[in-house]
């Protein structure tokens, strides 16, 4: 069966969606992510769906599911890539995913995530001796 | 039933080149536009196509009603005719006139041709008058139909046209609205500002409604719709150049924008670049003496 890799990127978790997403690859996804979340004790979630053509509201709904549970987890997931037409079709569904940041691309998110982590461990240093 | 009469045909048939001769002559005489666009040959061209086609037609026995396939041929030509016409600045008379101008030679022919029976003449005539009156109105309407394609495509380019999106600075995009946002012009807003996120990489984008003459909740809903789109593709808007009045209408009628808005584009344009972490900064001016 195909799967969906998961690559380790510095603290972050890198996905990246380069085919169809059916509703059991969705699934799938979902549970290995938070497996490997707990394992790797990662920061941030990177999403990249640049390859995907068509976003349906189920898998919007899994977006928001992942994305929750790795607020759980003590993760920031971060959305990137999107499609201008895939955007303009979630708007119109009433799909906005709120609550999930987005970004243009991975750079972009990877960014993001940095600039959180980097708060976070201010927060430490500063705290006191 | 109302099948074209057969002394039309066969006087068409056997007086094809000269029915060509006669109309050419009669046009360069009287249609001076027409002749002095086409040219001679251009002219000439035109008309034997169109007899050429008429004969064909009358040789397959056809009913008077030219949409029957026997006219296909026919028609396409009145058609090309047309819609050259439309795009050269003809009037839909102009057009409708060339289509008329072949009975003058016809009947001509036909009167000569027949003169022996009137009752085979007058049949004849009416056949013929059945087939070019209906073509000469579907000149018109073909013309009518290019005049409005040509308006449509106008309307898109003007559409495309109003709705600039700039690049101010790094990362910033600026999309001044001007003049009333409907469904389409939303729609044609949206999607060349996300074109154009991807293509210079914006992280904040500027939308300034100093243009916009009102505000109801239907444009409220396309700028919500446009922010949540522009978000998604991971960047941010800045609402500005909200008139007194328009602020006043957006309070009264209880719209929920949920985005950050400033009064002017300065205002924008300095909260855009402390986002994006950039600064700009006086210098003194040296005067050259």
């Amino acid at each position: 069966m195909e799967e969906i890799p998961i690559i380790k990127l510095g603290r972050s978790l890198l996905v990246s969606i380069q085919i169809d997403m059916h509703d059991r690859l969705a699934v799938a996804l979902e549970d290995e992510l938070s497996e490997k979340l707990v394992e790797t004790g990662a920061k941030g979630v990177i999403i990249d769906i640049s390859g995907l053509d068509v976003v349906d509201s189920f898998v919007g709904r899994t977006l928001a599911n992942i994305a929750g549970t790795a607020r759980v987890l003590d993760a920031q997931t971060v959305v990137v890539g999107m499609r201008p037409q895939v955007a303009i079709t979630l708007v119109e569904l009433g799909l906005t995913l709120p609550g999930i940041k987005t970004a243009l691309d991975v750079e972009r998110g990877l960014a993001i995530v940095n600039a959180t982590q980097g708060e976070t461990a201010d927060t430490i240093q500063r705290g006191p001796s | 039933m109302n099948a074209t009469e057969p002394r039309l045909r066969d006087t068409v048939l056997q007086n094809e080149p000269r029915l060509v001769d006669l109309w050419v002559d009669g046009l360069a005489r009287s249609n001076l536009q027409r002749f002095g666009h086409l040219g001679a040959n251009g002219l000439r061209q035109q008309c034997l196509r169109f007899v050429d086609e008429f004969t064909s037609a009358l040789e397959q026995e056809p009913r008077a009603n030219i949409h029957e396939p026997e006219f296909d041929n026919l028609r396409d030509i009145v058609e090309e005719i047309s819609r050259l016409d439309a795009t050269q600045g003809f009037s839909p008379s102009d057009t409708a006139l060339f289509v008329y101008s072949f009975k003058e030679p016809l009947f001509a022919v036909l009167k000569e041709e027949l003169a022996g029976s009137s009752e085979e003449l007058i049949s004849a005539v009416k056949s013929a008058s059945r087939i070019l009156d209906r073509l000469g109105l579907y000149a018109t309407e073909i013309y009518q139909k290019s005049r409005e394609d040509i308006i449509q495509r106008q309307a898109q380019e003007l559409i495309e046209l109003s709705t600039p999106v700039v690049q101010l600075w790094d990362k910033i995009l600026v999309i001044p609205i001007i003049g009333t946002l409907d469904s389409e012009r939303a729609q044609t807003v949206m999607e060349s500002l996300l074109d154009r996120i991807v293509e210079f990489r914006a992280e904040i984008v500027i939308i300034d409604i100093t243009g916009v003459p009102t505000v109801d909740t239907l444009v409220a809903q396309h700028l919500v719709k446009t922010i949540s789109a522009a978000r998604l593709m991971g960047a941010d808007c800045i609402l500005s150049g909200i008139r007194p009045q328009i602020a006043q209408t957006i309070v009264h009628l209880g719209l929920q924008i949920d985005v950050t808005s400033k009064a002017t584009m300065a205002d924008a344009f300095a909260l855009a670049l402390r986002r994006t972490g950039q600064k700009m900064q006086r210098t003194p001016v040296r005067r050259e003496s």
